[in-house]
């Protein structure tokens, strides 16, 4: 688990082109969208996109990645339960 | 502004049909042109329906007596066409006898080749006559050469919002007196590219569209082009021309909210109409028909109808999309719009908003959904794009 | 009517056009059939997080704007409009390759949204929080002319006091291998590349920012008045001089008014020929200048030629690196802008001193 919320910190990171922000300045707890990280709904589409491509996960709807991309915690989770690859 | 400025002219081609006859035919029967994609190799096909032109490149080529070997990108022979029917329509015979113009927009320009030799092109020179199609000016340029029209030749690119803007452009160019007669609309083809951006955005519906529906599941992409002929009062008066409309408002202006979303409160939306309004001297009651943008995503319904409210009241006169029969043509929407608009007030009907059951949530406005006969003498016309891009028109009764 | 002013400039060329008075340091480059831009510090103008999914045209347009913006000391803008003949050429084949590289999947929303023509005119408004009036041209040689037409019809008209104009063009790998390929980039076998010299079809290329505020009223920061602009989709060569008659005679100006003539010679015999008919001709005693030595041919490349026209009248003076037959005036108050590209989309600029 730790080491898939520290893959998905990297990626993150990396996806979003993040470049003033640093692996150890994000907590697990932490919220991605709004005032945490500051991501928004592009950002959402990315992360589905990564989701499916890297985890096999695949989201229909972009109101299901509300509640699963609220903090890396959540996600790696959801990611960890749900993965197929 | 006084009447506004006259529309003369207006040519078409849509997925309902390929004159402007065919498609208020479609439109007043209800018969949409929303089906499966035949003409491009897409693994999305059994995923979307769109609003497909079902002749192929070569059948379009044809009609316009193109050689073999022409680099025509699909966006510009749909163009070429709508514009000739157009200028037949108007009546002209001596297309640089006036200061003319002409404005397209498009959004693809000649992306439906690129994407077809992009790697081809690196193999063998035997396409590359397409390449310098892939430019959004090359369209206009081809239409422009298959009118033999010199002078004053532009185009506008603002997403979906983009006809509106050339509309909006060709009146304010005649009203500054710096042209005569403007050529004015937008044309853009279907391609993969823009497929797979919508796709991308999660924002295409795997059925058929719903505009202003509450289980709306995103839009029906369409490809189309339509031209509209605006001319001075002096040359209308001169040639003693049949005026099919007036331009009478327009306006444009910027959500400034979020690279695509439209904001909560449809800012943009309110504002363009506001404008619209100002430049036209009307006030929101003389609008007897709103053709809204209703593109049937979940945000641009919410963000159209809550900026209705603020623009109408609780009276939002009857409105519906025609998207449900044409699919979002992007940049060529306002255009094929406009020529409904005008076939609204010619022959005073409301077209249907298809595939409506259930009211929105969030308020209590509602759609026309059956073709509704009335006295109509103002009709409002929204598009929105990308980029916050936000444009109304309205025309009028000549 | 009101009178149209020019009075701030912003330019991201192939030249340090920066933070520099004008051309202080010129780069001449004949050895590269594509020329590279001289960045500007993106840090001073847009915050990371902000700038983290624009492409360098965005970026570009934004640093071009804020600079014109500070120059002209305007805050509120009635309209911006943008003039770019490429539209957003590094997210349009970003998105593009994806594609048809991943078979269409697994494809991110990010350079779809980014690739619309008019993400740079939508991104200055989102920045600035300015709901105004918003048009993006994109007809080749003419987009930045388009742009200009607009912007002055509104300040004719008393719709718009303040407008930020400008010309964006991005060079993408992919489309700088296809223009290659289809001739209308000189090959790079054919260097040394001189543009009054040249025995060669193509010309070289680059790309860049240039954007301007116009306003209905002469400030302190005032460089010239835009007098009028128009453009022609074709002309046959024969027709070039009496349309340049009309248009003079139009605004009350006669051939021997213009004081400079600058000329969008790009290098490519096949085409050049049009400017010879004006520097051979009827301004064959006036000054004439060129400038795509120093910026590269793109589409709205002729906006560098305004930032260099609007120069040359501050400053009253023409650098001999712009000089096309060294003769030189005691006064530059009257200069027209001639250019067109592959000889379509032609434009003639007017601007004068005040």
């Amino acid at each position: 688990m730790e080491a898939l919320k520290q893959e998905l910190k990297e990626k993150i990171i990396n996806i979003l082109n993040l470049e003033d922000v640093q692996i150890e300045d994000v907590n697990d707890n932490d919220a991605l969208f709004g005032d945490g990280l500051g991501l928004d709904s592009i950002d959402a589409l990315e992360l589905i996109v990564m989701m499916d491509k890297d985890y096999g996960i695949k989201l229909a709807d972009p109101k299901e990645g509300k509640a699963i991309f609220q903090s890396i915690e959540t996600m790696a989770k959801y990611i960890s339960e749900n993965r197929t690859k | 502004m006084s009447r506004g400025v006259a529309i003369t002219g207006m040519g078409i081609i849509s997925s309902i049909g390929t004159t402007v006859e065919e498609n208020f035919n479609a439109l007043i029967h209800g018969k949409p042109g929303i089906t499966a994609i035949e003409n491009i190799a897409t693994v999305h096909k059994n995923d979307i329906k769109v609003g497909e032109i079902k002749r192929s490149n070569e059948e379009l080529a044809h009609e316009l007596g193109l050689p073999v070997d022409n680099n025509f990108s699909r966006t510009a022979l749909l163009g070429a066409i709508a514009a000739k029917q157009a200028v037949k329509n108007a009546g002209i015979l001596d297309i640089n006898e006036y200061a003319t113009g002409l404005i397209s927009a498009t959004s693809v320009g000649g992306m439906d080749m690129t994407e077809k030799f992009f790697y081809d092109y690196l193999e063998t020179d035997e396409n590359h006559r397409y390449i310098s199609s892939h430019d959004a000016g090359d369209t206009t340029h081809k239409i422009a050469g298959e009118l033999g029209l010199k002078g004053m030749v532009t185009t506008i690119s603002t997403a979906c919002s983009s006809a509106a803007n050339a509309i909006m452009l060709g009146a304010r160019l005649i009203r500054a007196g710096k042209l005569d007669r403007v050529i004015v609309g937008g044309t853009d083809a279907l391609s993969k590219f823009t497929i797979n951006g919508f796709k991308t955005l999660m924002i295409l519906s795997d059925t058929y569209n719903t505009p202003f529906d509450n289980n709306r599941k995103g839009l029906n992409l369409g490809e189309a082009a339509a031209f509209l002929v605006l001319e001075s009062d002096e040359v209308v008066k001169k040639q003693n021309k049949k005026v099919l409309a007036y331009l009478s408002g327009y306006g444009n202006a910027n959500d400034a909210y979020h690279q695509t979303a439209s904001s909560e409160n449809g800012d943009g939306a309110f504002l363009a109409m506001e404008k619209a309004f100002k430049i036209s001297g009307l006030q929101p009651e003389d609008v007897d028909y709103i053709n809204a943008h209703g593109t049937a995503t979940p945000n641009n319904d919410l963000s159209e109808g809550r900026a209705l409210i603020r623009a109408f009241g609780v009276n939002v006169p009857d409105f519906s999309s025609t998207k449900p029969f044409t699919g979002h043509t992007l940049a060529a929407a306002a255009a094929i719009e406009a020529v409904y608009s005008v076939l609204a007030l010619q022959n005073g009907i409301v077209y249907p908003n298809l595939n409506f059951t259930t009211p929105m949530e969030e308020f209590d406005i509602v759609p026309q959904t059956v073709l509704k006969e009335k006295e109509i003498n103002h009709v409002l016309s929204n598009s929105f794009g990308f980029g916050g891009n936000c444009s109304t028109l309205l025309f009028s009764k000549s | 009517m009101k009178r149209t002013y020019i009075n701030g400039t912003g330019c991201v060329s192939a030249q340090k056009t920066m933070n520099t008075a004008f051309l202080e340091e010129i780069i001449i480059n004949e050895n590269d059939n594509i020329l590279e831009l001289t960045l500007p510090d993106y840090k001073d103008f847009i915050a990371p997080a902000a700038g983290r999914r624009m492409a360098k045209g965005v970026k570009n347009g934004i640093v071009a704007s804020a600079r014109a913006m500070k120059e002209a000391g305007v805050e509120n803008l009635d309209a911006i409009i943008t003039g770019t003949g490429m539209g957003c050429s590094v997210d349009s084949e970003k998105f593009l390759k994806a594609l048809l590289d991943n078979k269409e999947e697994f494809l991110t929303p990010t350079s779809f949204i980014q690739s619309t023509h008019n993400t740079v005119g939508g991104q200055i408004a989102l920045g600035l929080q300015c709901k105004a009036y918003n048009f993006t041209y994109v007809n080749g040689a003419v987009s930045f002319e388009s742009s200009l037409i607009d912007a002055k019809m509104q300040i004719d008209e008393g719709e718009a006091a303040t407008v930020l104009v400008g010309g964006v063009e991005e060079s993408a790998d992919a489309t700088m291998n296809l223009l290659q390929l289809s001739g209308a980039i000189k090959s790079k076998s054919e260097m040394p590349f001189s543009i009054l010299g040249s025995e060669t079809n193509g010309a070289v290329f680059s790309e860049g920012a240039m954007f301007f505020v116009l306003e209905d009223k002469k400030t302190a920061t005032t460089y010239a008045e835009l007098i009028d602009v128009s453009i022609y989709n074709v002309l046959e060569k024969d027709e070039l001089e009496t349309k340049l008659e009309l248009f003079l005679k139009h605004n009350n100006f006669s051939i021997q008014d213009i004081d400079a003539v600058i000329l969008g010679y790009n290098g490519d015999t096949e085409f050049d020929g049009y400017y010879n008919i004006l520097s051979q001709g009827v301004f064959k005693e006036a000054t004439q200048v060129y400038y795509k030595h120093l910026s590269g041919e793109f589409n709205t490349a002729s906006a560098f030629g305004l930032w260099v026209a609007s120069h040359i009248v501050k400053l009253q003076e023409v650098p001999s690196v712009l000089q096309v037959n060294g003769i030189t005036s005691k006064h530059y108050k009257n200069i027209l802008l001639y250019n067109q590209y592959r000889g379509q989309d032609h434009s003639f600029t007017l601007i004068s001193q005040c």
